[in-house]
């Protein structure tokens, strides 16, 4: 079995390496415009450079592990990572209770509905005009516009997994004496956690979107605005730099929930 | 427990009518003008082809979907709900599949308010009962079908109610855990003197576990006929009574089995 896999991982990086040698082969021939755009090498130095502390280690200016922090990188990732976590929480925060509410209640669901149909189809990107009238600049509006990216996905999956809580459950419980708030808490609720999951992922990858695009326009710094600023200065090879940074940051969000949630659905 | 008590029959249904107005098949009469009385510790089947309405009656009896007419009351009391005094098994097992098997075992007893200590201690006992100890910290989905029935008998036996309802509960297992679970529930019957409604379309199985069987007829759903088997426990299914009996109850679920069919010109609903 071992040198099956072994082979395996031989094939799934055959194309990439071998699209990666063509690249590198290409630029270095001088047949790509390396302002277009640059090699794999110089991307990878440019990101190298991207993660590395500005100025060299002075003991006076702080310890050697904040040292080792102070590159542009680190600071634009933890700076994307505060506000998308921040804009999940709040989208999410506020879909999941509604959505709960809404799955149990009939009433409240007839309520409430229609508002949502008329509004969900409109994205959160149309909504960037609306946020800087209302919020100005800086990190408000960009949590506004995460939030609502966040919002529709988690709500929409929430309402959808109470609603859809297989009966049998519910039966059995009633027929074990479980009623009101403690049939809710201890049976519908879990039974419905698998799709507000589900929401939660597809909300999350909503949210990092919207981020991107929320960073080009409201703040001056993180990882959208670096790779704007990088095209002012027509550093192709930073833009690069950036977007493998962002797909990293994604995947290493998208690998924890997924984490979570085989954890709670263990 | 005075003697009038003991006379007093557990469950009686009489004149039980259910009525169903599917948008797609129009009205179904799935019941009609049942009378049936089950008496303290007696284990009844109901048996007939699939279609026929033994999940409507048994689901009446549980209070998930009442009668549109007549009336069922057990112990004395009209059933208008659900409770736990009437405990249901499921084909489906329905465990619950985020918790373990010692909380789905628990789940019935917290609901009452049990203290931690009793429920500790009823837990252990069930799990021992149905040979489920090592299996205490798992979840339902690691678990094969015939452990899971086990569970969900466990789950019943802690809530002590005097009445088990039970809709098929080996229909899904094959055939040698079925008898094993057959012997073991007849063990469970006999040790803590339940009254059970069993439901099942398994001619073999009713003859092997009731002491009546209540044979039904399909759509109106009445009651056909209801026979009582004398033999002693643990019976003997190569027996010639056991076989007699056998061949009797066929040729009458057989009979509305041709009914069934001739009636399935339209698309039934999932039974
Ligand atoms: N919720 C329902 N709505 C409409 N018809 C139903 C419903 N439940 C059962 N029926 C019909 O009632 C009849 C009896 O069903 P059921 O009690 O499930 O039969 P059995 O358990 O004997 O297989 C069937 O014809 C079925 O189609
Ligand atoms: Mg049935």
């Amino acid at each position: 079995m071992a040198k099956k896999s072994g082979g395996s991982v031989v094939w799934s990086l055959a194309v990439p390496v071998a699209l990666l040698a063509i690249w590198e082969g290409l630029s270095r021939a001088g047949v790509i415009n390396p302002m277009i755009l640059p090699s794999p090498s110089a991307v990878f130095l440019r990101w190298i450079a991207y993660a590395k502390p500005m100025m060299p280690f002075d003991p006076v200016e702080g310890t050697y592990v904040a040292w080792l922090f102070s590159g542009e990188l680190l600071h634009d990732a933890a700076a994307s990572l505060y506000r998308v976590v921040m804009g999940f929480l709040i989208g999410a925060g506020l879909a999941l209770p509604i959505g709960l509410l809404m799955g149990t209640s009939e009433t409240v669901y007839r309520l409430i509905n229609p508002l949502l149909q008329i509004l969900r189809p409109i994205p959160p990107i149309a909504y960037i005009p609306l946020a800087i009238l209302w919020f100005g600049l800086g990190n408000p509006p960009a949590f506004f516009l995460i939030s609502l990216g966040a919002f529709f996905p988690v709500l929409m999956n929430t309402i959808g997994g109470v609603r859809t809580v297989d009966a049998i459950y519910v039966r059995a419980a009633r027929n074990l004496g479980a009623s009101g708030a403690t049939l809710f808490w201890r049976v519908i609720l879990p039974a419905a956690t698998p799709h507000i999951m589900t929401g939660l992922r597809v909300g999350f990858g909503v949210a990092f979107i919207v981020l991107i695009v929320a960073e080009m326009i409201a703040v001056n710094n993180g990882l959208g605005y670096r790779i704007l600023e990088a095209r002012e200065f027509f550093w192709s090879d930073k833009i690069i730099a950036g977007m493998i940074s962002i797909g990293l940051l994604g995947l290493a969000i998208d690998t924890g929930l997924s984490r979570l949630s085989d954890h709670l659905l263990r | 427990m005075s003697a009038s008590d003991a006379a007093r029959p557990e469950i009686v249904i009489r004149g039980v009518t259910k009525v169903f107005e599917a948008e797609a098949l129009g009205t179904v009469v799935a019941l009609n003008g049942i009378d049936l009385d089950v008496a303290k510790g007696e284990f009844v089947c109901l048996l007939g082809p699939s279609g026929c309405g033994k999940s409507t009656l048994l689901n009446a009896v549980a209070g998930f979907s009442l009668p549109t007419s007549g009336s069922i009351r057990t112990n004395d009391v009209e059933v208008t709900a659900p409770g736990p005094d009437r405990a249901m098994v499921f084909q489906e097992y329905a465990l619950f599949p985020w918790m373990t098997v010692a909380k789905n075992v628990a789940f019935g007893l917290e609901m009452k308010g049990a203290s931690k200590a009793e429920i500790k201690e009823k837990v252990d006992g069930l799990l021992a009962t149905l040979h489920l100890t090592e299996f205490r910290d798992r979840f339902p989905k690691d678990l094969s079908g015939g452990m899971r029935q086990r569970v969900a008998i466990a789950r019943v036996l802690a809530i002590d109610s005097p009445v088990l309802l039970m809709d098929e509960p080996f229909g899904a297992l094959d055939a040698l855990t079925r008898r094993n679970l057959q012997d073991e529930l007849l063990r469970i019957w006999s040790e803590w003197r339940k009254t059970i409604l069993f439901v099942t379309h398994g001619i073999e199985e009713s003859i092997y576990l009731a002491d009546r069987i209540v044979v039904m007829t399909y759509r109106p759903g009445r009651v056909k006929k209801i026979v009582e088997v004398g033999m002693p426990r643990l019976r003997d299914v190569s027996s010639p009574e056991f076989n007699t009996l056998k061949r009797e109850l066929t040729e009458m679920v057989m009979e509305e089995q041709r009914r069934h069919a001739e009636a399935e010109t339209r698309p039934a609903m999932a039974d």
